[in-house]
C-alpha cells in the first residue's frame, strides 16, 4: 500500500518537473528565435552595401538600419549605441575567428540575457573585421516561465490529494481482492474445498474470482464424487459380504473335518472374509465422516471408568498400564471416546509390544508405548489413510484405517490427537478433548 | 422359529444355513409382502428383516407386521446411517444389527429377544390401574389386557421391579437387551415411547414411565 502511494506521488510530480523543462526550454528558444532571425537577415541584406574598411559613419548608417538595436565594430571604431562591456569577453575572442553566427545565453545576472555576434566576411570566407553585436532581455519569458512553474506545482499540490485518493481506492478495489483470493487460494490448497471468493462486478478481477469459484466447484464436486464412490463401493460390498460372513462360521467348525488342503482353504477364506469385513466397516465409517453424517452424541461420563471399560472389553486390562483417576467427568459420546481409545491402545500393543501404558488427566489421555516409535518422516502421516510407517510390512492385521478413524472421531469432538516420540523411545499418542 | 425377510438370495442361504446350524427352524421370504404373508401363516417367534427390500420396504412391512401381532422384530440395515436405524426403531424394530453382520452377534440378540418371554414366579402387582403378572406374563389395564410385545413387556417389568428407583438408559439396555457395555440407548428410548402409547392415558404426561433428564427412566403410578 505505502509503495502504491509513493508511486503516485513520484508520477505527479515527475509529470510536473518533465512539462516545465520542457516548456521552458521551448519558450526560451522561441524568445531568442524571434530575436536573432530578423537580426540576421538585416544583417545579410545590408552587409554588400557596406563598404571596408568602414569609417565611423559607415558603421552609424549600418546601426541605424539595424533601428539601433546593435552595436557595430570595426577594430578600434564602434557605432554609436549600447556599452559593449556586457559582452562576454570570451565571446568577443571567440568570434575574430567564427565563420557563423555565435550566441551565448546568460543567466549569471537577475534576468536571462542572449548575446548574438555575426561576423561579416568576404566572399572568399575570410572574416572582414567588422562585427554586428546585438543582445536582449529573456526577461519576459523567465517570468512566463516562472508563471508556468508556480501553476505546475500548484497543479501537483492540487492533484496530489486526489490522486492519493484514487490510489487509496485503486488499492481497495484491486489490493484487497488479490489479498482475499491469495487468502482462499491457500485456504483451497489446504484441503477447505468449499472456500469460495465474493466475485460481484464486471472487472477483470471479479472474472478472475469467478474462474477460481468455478475451479473450486469442480474440485470439491469431483471430491465429492471419489467420496461418493468408496461409499457406493463399500455399500455393494457389504451384501456379499454379509453372505460370506454368515457361513465363516460353518466354515471354521467343519475345518477339522475336512481333507487337510480344503481345511486350509477354508480357513484362509473364513479369517480374509473377516478381514475384509472389517476392512469395508472402517471404509463405510470414514465415508460417513466425508459426507458428514456422523453425529456426536454427548453426555456425561466418568472418562477413567469408560477407558476402564473400553479395555475390560477386548481383554486388554492385563497387558496394559492404565493410570486412571476416577471422578474425571466429562461430556463425550461414549462410543467414539471408546472407538478412540480401542485405536489407540491396539495400535500401541501391534507396535509398541509390551509396556503400554494409558493416562488419563483432565482433558487429556495419553497412549504410550516402549516400542520402536514413529520415524520421523512418518510424523506428519501418521493418521493419513492406509498411511504405513513400516513399508516392509506390506499388509497389516488392521484396516489401516484405525488411526485416521479415530483422529476424525476426535475432531467430531472438536478435540486433536498428536503423535510423538518419548524422550525416552516408544510412541505417544496424546489425546485431548474439549470435555 | 425364525422368519428372515431378505431380498438377496445369497444372504438369505447364508444366515438361513448359520441359524439353522445354531438350531433354529427358519423360514425365508424375499420380499416384504411375502414375509407378511409367511407372518400369518407360520406364527414365527422373531422376524429378523432386511430394510433395503424391493416393493415395499422394510419400515412398511415392519408397521405391517407390527399390526398383526406382537412379534419381536431385528432389523438388518445395511448402512450404519442413524437415519435407518431411528426410522427402523420408529417403525416398531426391538433391535437392530448392521450388516455385514457377524453371525454371533445375531445369534446373541435373537436369544436375548427369546428370553424375555421367560415367565417368573412372582405374584401379581397392581401400580396404579394397571396389573401386572410376572408369572402370566402379561399386564391389564383397567382390567384389560394390554397386548405389549416382548421387548415392552419386558422392559416395563423391569421398570417396574424397583418402583421410584431411577434406571440408566445403560442399565435398561443391559436387563432387556442384554447388550454388552456399549448398546445404543435410542432402543431404550424408542421402546419407551411405544410403551407408553400402551399404558399411558396420555403418553405425552406419563403417570407410569417418567423420563429423568441426563440419567434414565423411573417407575412409579403417580
Amino acid at each position: 500500500m505505502a509503495a502504491f502511494l509513493l508511486l503516485t506521488l513520484l508520477g505527479a510530480v515527475a509529470a510536473a518537473g518533465a512539462s516545465y523543462a520542457t516548456a521552458r526550454n521551448l519558450l526560451l528558444e522561441d524568445a531568442q528565435d524571434s530575436f536573432m532571425n530578423p537580426l540576421v537577415k538585416d544583417v545579410r541584406d545590408y552587409a554588400s552595401r557596406l563598404t571596408v574598411p568602414p569609417a565611423q559613419q559607415d558603421l552609424d548608417d549600418f546601426a541605424s538600419y539595424l533601428r539601433g538595436a546593435a552595436v557595430i565594430t570595426y577594430e578600434g571604431l564602434r557605432s554609436r549605441g549600447p556599452d559593449m562591456t556586457l559582452v562576454p569577453a570570451e565571446m568577443r575572442e571567440a568570434l575574430k575567428t567564427s565563420k557563423t553566427v555565435i550566441w551565448q545565453r546568460r543567466t549569471d545576472s537577475a534576468e536571462p540575457v542572449v548575446f548574438v555576434g555575426i561576423p561579416l566576411l568576404r566572399a572568399d570566407g575570410s572574416p572582414t573585421g567588422v562585427e554586428v553585436w546585438a543582445w536582449t532581455s529573456l526577461g519576459g519569458p523567465q517570468r512566463a516561465i516562472d508563471s508556468f512553474a508556480k501553476a505546475a506545482w500548484v497543479g501537483v499540490s492540487l492533484v496530489l490529494p486526489l490522486a492519493l485518493g484514487l490510489a487509496l481506492f485503486t488499492a481497495r478495489g484491486v489490493l484487497r481482492p488479490v489479498r482475499r483470493l491469495g487468502a482462499a487460494a491457500r485456504a483451497l490448497g489446504s484441503g477447505r474445498l468449499d472456500t469460495r471468493v465474493d466475485s460481484r462486478g464486471t472487472d477483470e478481477l471479479s472474472d478472475l474470482a469467478r474462474t477460481f469459484n468455478s475451479a473450486a466447484e469442480q474440485l470439491e464436486a469431483s471430491q465429492a464424487a471419489s467420496r461418493r464412490f468408496v461409499a457406493d463401493v463399500s455399500h455393494e460390498l457389504r451384501t456379499p459380504l454379509t453372505a460370506m460372513n454368515a457361513v465363516t462360521a460353518v466354515l471354521d467348525e467343519d475345518a477339522a473335518s475336512l481333507p487337510e488342503d480344503t481345511a486350509v482353504a477354508a480357513r484362509l477364506v473364513s479369517a480374509e472374509t473377516r478381514k475384509l469385513t472389517r476392512l469395508v466397516n472402517d471404509l463405510m465409517e470414514i465415508s460417513r465422516f466425508d459426507e458428514g453424517r456422523n453425529l456426536l452424541e454427548l453426555d456425561e461420563w466418568d472418562i477413567g471408568t469408560a477407558v476402564r471399560d473400553s479395555l475390560a472389553a477386548r481383554g486388554w486390562s492385563s497387558s496394559v498400564d492404565a493410570v486412571l483417576p476416577s471422578g474425571v467427568m466429562g461430556r463425550v459420546d461414549r462410543r467414539r471416546l471408546d472407538v478412540i481409545v480401542a485405536n489407540l491402545v491396539g495400535n500401541a500393543l501391534k507396535h509398541g509390544g509390551t509396556g503400554v501404558r494409558v493416562v488419563l488427566s483432565p482433558g487429556v489421555i495419553e497412549v504410550s508405548d516402549n516400542g520402536p516409535g514413529i520415524p520421523v518422516d512418518a510424523l506428519p502421516h501418521i493418521f493419513d489413510r492406509f498411511y504405513k510407517a513400516d513399508t516392509a510390512r506390506s499388509r497389516s492385521e488392521g484396516s489401516g484405517l484405525g488411526l485416521a478413524i479415530a483422529w476424525e472421531n476426535a475432531r467430531l469432538h472438536g478435540g486433536t490427537i498428536e503423535a510423538a516420540n518419548a524422550p525416552t523411545g516408544g510412541a505417544v499418542f496424546t489425546l485431548r478433548l474439549p470435555w | 422359529m425364525v422368519l428372515l425377510v431378505e431380498d438377496d438370495p445369497s444372504v438369505r442361504e447364508g444366515l438361513g444355513l448359520a441359524l439353522r446350524r445354531q438350531g433354529h427352524d427358519v423360514r425365508a421370504a424375499g420380499t416384504g409382502e411375502e414375509g407378511v404373508e409367511r407372518l400369518r401363516e407360520s406364527r414365527p417367534d422373531i422376524v429378523v428383516l432386511d430394510i433395503m427390500l424391493p416393493g415395499i420396504d422394510g419400515f412398511e412391512t415392519c408397521r405391517r407386521m407390527r399390526m398383526q401381532a406382537e412379534i419381536p422384530i431385528i432389523m438388518l440395515t445395511a448402512r450404519g446411517d442413524d437415519f435407518d436405524v431411528v426410522a427402523g426403531l420408529e417403525a416398531g424394530a426391538d433391535d437392530y444389527v448392521v450388516k455385514p453382520v457377524e453371525p454371533r452377534v445375531l445369534e446373541a440378540r435373537i436369544r436375548a429377544v427369546l428370553r424375555r418371554t421367560v415367565s417368573e414366579p412372582s405374584t401379581v402387582e397392581r401400580h396404579g390401574s394397571l396389573l401386572i403378572d410376572r408369572a402370566g406374563l402379561q399386564v391389564l389395564k383397567n382390567d384389560e389386557k394390554v397386548a405389549l410385545t416382548p421387548t415392552e413387556l419386558k422392559l416395563l417389568l423391569e421398570l417396574s421391579r424397583t418402583p421410584g428407583r431411577v434406571l440408566t438408559r445403560q442399565q435398561i439396555l443391559e436387563a432387556v437387551w442384554e447388550h454388552d457395555y456399549l448398546g445404543d440407548s435410542r432402543l431404550v428410548d424408542a421402546c419407551v415411547q411405544r410403551l407408553r402409547a400402551k399404558i399411558e392415558d396420555v403418553p405425552s404426561e406419563p403417570r407410569y414411565v417418567h423420563t429423568v433428564r441426563g440419567f434414565g427412566y423411573r417407575f412409579g403410578p403417580r
